[in-house]
């Protein structure tokens, strides 16, 4: 294969970089005058980007750059997922930056530099791929969480989460050279035909080294600490970015790095994936009860929908990593509409952040004490919301791979966490109604809560049969 | 004596851990934190170049390379986020990034 054959197929991440740096630099000598105009730029370069991936007809399981790097239909499922989220989270902004006076023109650079970030990670298959994709997507989000520099508490998230996910990189790091050292080989297959014969100890160290390090990027338990902190002091459209691309792009990158590079040894990160599962979706469950700020709690809710979504990785199987895939795009929609009715809680002296802030909204603004409800009745897992089906196929693909305990562990979760949700909602509609909100939050952010609404309620008879399909065709992709 | 693979990676291992230990124990400064982060990452790198030679395989050196560079780039990327938050802070002790807590 030329040169030429795999830049073809690497068109869409070739673009996105080249097209960011010329925005950048046009940016820097027009002074940051056309922010506005950059952001909608940068939406156009995801949507190109898009273009080939949807309709590209090239073929589809080709391992380019000498196995480096891999364009089949997981990847491209992936990066649909991907790019749709972050150009969501471009318009989510918009408004919010202008009100804070933080709209600089680097916002949307930076995500689309992450998004590059994110699109090498599913794309990887080699140990060096996945490090330089995770580290173009966490070094671009710690500065984004800083983002507001202004501001004490969005330098400290900043800070907070540079550290620790520098550490985490460390321990994937040294993961990494541990497995090369063991098997020889760097490229996830050659690790697959490597792992039967291989000193096994030395090997399962370097797994365990990097299970911890991929954890912490999807924010599982025990490796969740950051996650509360970074969430809450990062500007509100930032915390709805974290949310939903870089969740989903961790989770995608996790399974297909169990699942392509140590399929032979199973029976040993099984277990370990079974306790990070439980743990985050106990952690998730039991920690939200007390929180009073909203965004806390939508970390504490995101914890615990990661070990949701770990419980397909746990399972292994096709159906598995089909179910994760289904899993984290339902999780996407919701959580990006549940962000972007936290960015309609605004006053005229500033963002409302506290629970308490929400009560008596349906007497106030109907609408909104709407779509939250749908949300939090949809994260709950209440039938026939979207949310029920995304859990659903990982429950099943649990108890299909005989993981009884997980399912049973899932399901107590399940019903501990309705507590904290419900008691949202018996706030918003029973309690005394609190001051009154902003009506104007700007149009694209109640376009997509009211959108993302619509697909929750709907979503039995849209995205669920389509993801479903799209989603055993990627798996399949994994499993060839 | 002579030098094995063996010797290589308890060195390695070692200040990995040193590194670690840097990053919980201090509690004083936040530059400190910075220069344990280093030092876990050189160590990655005794490790890949170590399996490198004693394999005969130069992809260990390759990836040291790439790990030396992102390193350089988190260290600059650290450095910055450390000045924003020393400006609105006026001190970088560990315990006085504090403002949020459960």
């Amino acid at each position: 294969m030329t040169i030429w054959d795999n830049i073809t197929f690497a068109f869409p991440e070739i673009f996105i970089a080249i097209a960011l740096m010329i925005l950048l630099l046009v940016g820097v000598f027009t002074s940051g005058k056309y922010g506005r105009e950059i952001g909608w730029a940068s939406i156009g370069v995801l949507a190109v980007a898009l273009y080939p991936v949807l309709f590209g007809t090239a073929a589809q399981t080709a391992d380019l750059f000498n196995g480096a790097f891999a364009t089949d239909g997981f990847a491209k499922f992936s990066k649909v997922v991907i790019y749709t989220g972050a150009a969501v989270s471009i318009l989510l902004s918009g408004h919010f930056m202008e009100r804070e006076k933080i709209n600089r023109f680097e916002y949307p650079i930076l995500i689309l530099l992450s998004t590059l970030g994110m699109s090498l990670m599913v794309s990887s298959t080699d140990l060096i791929s996945l490090y330089m994709g995770i580290e173009l997507q966490s070094l671009s989000l710690y500065i984004l969480a800083a983002f507001n520099r202004d501001s004490l508490r969005s330098t400290e998230a900043g800070l907070k989460y540079f550290v620790l996910g520098a550490l985490s990189s460390c321990l994937l790091l040294y993961g990494a050279s541990l497995i090369y050292g063991f098997t020889g080989a760097t490229t996830f297959d050659a690790i697959a035909a490597a792992g039967l014969t291989a000193n096994t100890t030395g090997l399962i160290l370097g797994l365990v080294f990097l299970i911890s390090g991929l954890a912490f990027k999807v924010s599982a338990a025990p490796f969740h600490m950051w996650t509360p902190d970074v969430y809450e002091g990062s500007p509100t459209p930032v915390t709805a970015f974290f949310a939903a691309a870089p969740k989903f792009a961790g989770m995608a990158l996790f399974a297909r790095v169990m699942v392509e590079a140590f399929p032979t040894i199973i029976a040993q990160w099984q277990p370990i994936l079974v306790i990070i599962s439980i743990l985050s979706m106990a952690i998730g469950a039991f920690s939200a009860i007390t929180q009073t700020n909203i965004k806390r709690l939508m970390a504490y809710s995101s914890i615990g929908h990661m070990g949701y979504a770990l419980m397909g990785v746990a399972a292994g199987t096709a159906q598995g990593v089909s179910s994760v895939l289904i899993y984290m795009s339902i999780y996407l929609i919701m959580t990006l509409g549940t962000f972007a009715c936290i960015l309609a809680m605004r006053r005229p002296e500033g963002m409302a952040e506290n629970i308490s802030d929400l009560a008596g909204l349906s007497r106030t603004q109907p609408a909104l004490a709407l779509m939250f409800t749908v949300f939090f009745f949809s994260l709950m897992g209440i039938p026939p919301l979207a949310g029920f089906f995304a859990k659903f196929y990982v429950f099943m693909a649990a108890l299909d791979a005989g993981l009884f305990y997980l399912a049973i562990a899932g399901a107590l979760a399940s019903a501990v966490s309705a507590y904290y949700y419900l008691a949202v909602i018996i706030k918003i509609w029973v309690n005394e109604p609190a001051p009154e909100f902003d009506r104007n939050v700007g149009q694209s952010v109640k376009g997509i809560a009211a959108l993302a609404t619509l697909l929750m309620v709907i979503g039995i008879f849209t995205i669920v049969p389509m993801l479903t399909g799209y989603a055993e065709t990627a798996a399949g992709a994994l499993f060839r | 004596m002579e030098m094995g693979l063996g010797h290589y990676l308890t060195l390695a291992a070692f200040l990995f851990s040193i590194g670690a230990a840097g990053i919980f124990i201090n509690r004083k400064n936040v530059i400190i934190i910075l220069m344990s982060i280093e030092l876990m990452l050189l160590s990655v790198n005794i490790n890949l170049v170590a399996f490198s030679q004693f394999l005969g395989d130069m992809v260990g050196q390759v990836f040291a390379f790439m790990v030396l560079t992102v390193a350089a780039a988190e260290a600059a990327i650290g450095l910055a986020i450390l000045v924003t938050f020393f400006r609105n802070r006026g001190d970088i002790s560990v315990d006085g990034a504090n403002l949020m807590k459960n």
